[in-house]
């Protein structure tokens, strides 16, 4: 696996379409190619730079600025335990000092087996249910040291599967556009003004409504 | 406070509150029907106006007013939803795109409709599953129901909304970082002027970036009118508006409270909301907005949540988010932890802010592992001084976007109040507790003073 199937072409395509520029879909292409292999391959990142006109370089210079993209290969279950300051008060550290001795591994790295990743990330938004950790972009909330343990074995022994999705999956739901109901791309070099915005004029004609 | 009503949070309490179904049993897409078949453009923006909705994202300015700026007769504008919420201490927009997504949408077709806009781009922070997944799902379903897209409403206005998400960068809820990142590029800030995007925005046209929050707010504002708005808060600060209350309280949560009249004792004391300080233990600092935000203590409690007031106080409410400190709390490795945050996501463009935070954030680890020196604390007030001139409220840039000055806020309130801590860490010195009404003394540091000697 490497470049992006037939299948992923068709969703990458169909994604372009609704910007007006093909390059402000590079994110959701490369979400795309992570969602098929994982992490982003360099196949993959050279693939999505055909499909929208910019060269390899440019997509890895977007790539590598973002946190979320992976240019090798990660756990299946990447672990983010939030340690900035409002976790931090309540005891974030200390769930990742406990992850790190369940795993065997230090915070930035995957276990042998490849199933697992810790990451030591940045607030997540979930504050008030401190201290939080994601795995794989799912959330759960107020997790003691111990429940990280039993989280950790449901996880191994895949009872947590419906819940969390391998990672690279973000949201499992796409936006569809139904044809018939598509209003249309607005293009920059288009400067018609929008008609509904003649009603302003039309209410003061009429000496105002 | 039973009589205020929950404007944005109304749904919450559903387990359904996301779905088409419930939210047209409750009153959904009603304000956009009304505000497209029964009022001009111009009437819907006269509304938000006379509400005079400050932006909830952070810097707190007025979304009337900035759709105001977008030059007359230039076309395709566009709208830009910011959901990339990630200032540490920040959780309220997630909430509402995942329990209330409808709600947003409605308000982002509302203002699709007062500016002009011909296409809207909702870009949601990329950490955040499901709220894409809930959103993703609520645009389907309203396409499905004709109410996005072509004819809305079976009128002449037609505006598709995009789903859009990141990737992980907090720069990029910096507004022209957003649109950067929305191009396909690194997050990087863009100078101002010549870039406001109200000019020169997504694709170099107008474009108007509103928070998540205050898209939210208006199908209330339409349906009840700017004025029934205005009737609450006070001041500047009028409405509703959700805090964030986190940290060493009893009760942590999101709380939709009126906006300018609730005070920082009401949030964090009142049973119905922080409900106290853990194990009856005392407050030894709060941050009032934000990591971005100078602290507060004990003294500013009585403050009203109110822009102007908390301004003049010395700090800023920010984007809602109060994280509380009890007496426990070791103020140097608090100031550590958030400075670590700006250092890492300092997109690295401006150099005060690239080298500066990192700077920061290593004599700072140097100071808690032990190996601090007692000159260490001007030195670290002093690089404070070369990143925001003055360490003044509100601060001094040297940079492109408030990012690297923001990294000041921590660690200059953590040392203008806690310095004996500081001095402690690294063997020993004197021990000064500067105690004033504002959050930090604004007097400059003296270049190069205590710090030239190591």
């Amino acid at each position: 696996m490497a470049r992006l199937t037939p299948d992923n072409v068709a969703i990458a395509t169909e994604i372009i379409s609704r910007y007006p520029r093909p390059r402000s879909a590079l994110i959701p292409l490369l979400h795309l190619a992570q969602e098929q292999d994982g992490y982003l391959t360099e196949e993959a990142m050279e693939h999505v730079a055909e499909l929208i006109g910019i060269t390899p370089a440019e997509v890895l210079g977007t790539a590598s600025f973002y946190e979320m993209f992976k240019r090798e290969p990660v756990g299946e279950y990447v672990i983010n335990v939030c340690t900035n300051i409002s976790c931090l008060l309540m005891g974030g550290e200390e769930l990742l000092h406990a992850l790190e001795r369940k795993l065997g591994i230090k915070a930035g790295n995957t276990t042998a087996d490849g199933k697992f990743t810790l990451e030591d990330v940045e607030c997540i938004a979930a504050c008030t249910e401190a201290p939080c950790l994601q795995v794989n972009y799912r959330y759960f909330h107020r997790v003691s040291p111990s429940e990280a343990d039993v989280l950790i074995d449901d996880l191994r022994a895949g009872r947590k599967a419906d819940e969390v999705p391998r990672h690279g999956v973000l949201s499992r739901i796409r936006q569809r556009i139904p044809e018939d109901r598509r209003a249309g791309v607005a293009l920059p070099e288009d400067g018609t003004e929008p008609a509904w915005l003649a009603r302003n004029e039309q209410s003061a004609d009429g000496g105002g409504s | 406070m039973s009589d205020i009503p929950r404007i944005v949070s109304s749904r919450w309490d559903l387990d359904d509150g996301y779905t088409l179904k419930r939210y047209r049993e409750t009153g959904g897409y009603e304000a956009l029907r009304t505000a497209v078949t029964t009022m001009t453009p111009d009437e819907v923006a006269e509304q938000v106006k006379a509400a005079s909705l400050l932006g909830r994202g952070g810097a707190g300015f007025p979304a009337g007013v900035k759709w105001g700026f977008c030059p007359p007769g230039v076309f395709p504008r566009y709208l830009v939803v910011n959901g990339d919420e990630s200032e540490p201490g920040t959780y309220k927009d997630r909430i509402l795109m995942e329990r209330d997504p409808h709600q947003l949408i409605e308000g982002v077709l509302i203002a699709c409709y007062a500016i002009g806009a011909s296409q809207a781009f909702l870009y949601v922070r990329g950490e955040m599953a499901l709220a894409q997944e809930r959103i993703a799902q609520a645009l389907n379903d309203a396409y499905e129901a004709g109410l996005i897209g072509k004819r809305i409403f079976g009128t002449d206005f037609s505006v598709d909304v995009v789903l859009h998400w990141g990737a992980g960068a907090y720069i990029v809820g910096e507004e022209t970082a957003l649109i950067e990142s929305l191009e396909g590029n690194r997050g990087m800030p863009r100078l101002k002027p010549p870039y406001f995007p109200a000019a020169k925005g997504l694709y170099m046209q107008p474009t108007v970036v509103n928070n998540v929050e205050t898209l939210s707010n208006l199908p209330w504002i339409v349906a009840n009118g700017g004025a029934a708005f205005a009737a609450l808060g006070a001041e500047r600060s009028l409405g509703t508006r959700l805090f964030a209350v986190s940290g060493h309280v009893n009760n942590p949560g999101v709380f939709e409270v009126e906006f300018g009249k609730t005070t920082f004792r009401d949030l964090l004391y009142s049973p119905e909301y922080g409900n106290g300080i853990r194990a009856d233990r005392k407050l030894k600092a709060f941050i009032p907005g934000g990591a971005s935000a100078p602290w507060f203590y004990e003294e500013h409690l009585s403050l009203p949540l109110e822009a102007g007031a908390v301004g003049a106080a010395g700090s800023m409410l920010g984007s809602g988010a109060i994280v509380v400190m009890d007496e426990t709390t070791d103020a140097v490795k608090a100031a550590w932890r958030v400075v670590r945050f700006f250092a890492r996501e300092s997109c690295g463009k401006c150099t005060p802010c690239r080298e500066g935070t990192s700077w920061l954030e290593k004599i700072l680890r140097r100071i808690l592992d032990g190996r601090g020196r007692p000159s260490d604390v001007d030195k670290l007030l002093d690089i404070c001084d070369n990143i925001s001139p003055q360490i003044a409220w509100p601060p001094k840039q040297t940079t492109i976007c408030p990012l690297g000055p923001s990294a000041v806020s921590p660690i200059a309130s953590a040392i203008m109040r806690f310095r004996d801590e500081f001095y402690a860490y690294c063997g020993g010195g004197e021990v000064t507790v500067p105690v004033s009404g504002k959050a930090y003394l604004s007097t400059p540091s003296a270049p190069d003073a205590v710090g030239a000697s190591s």
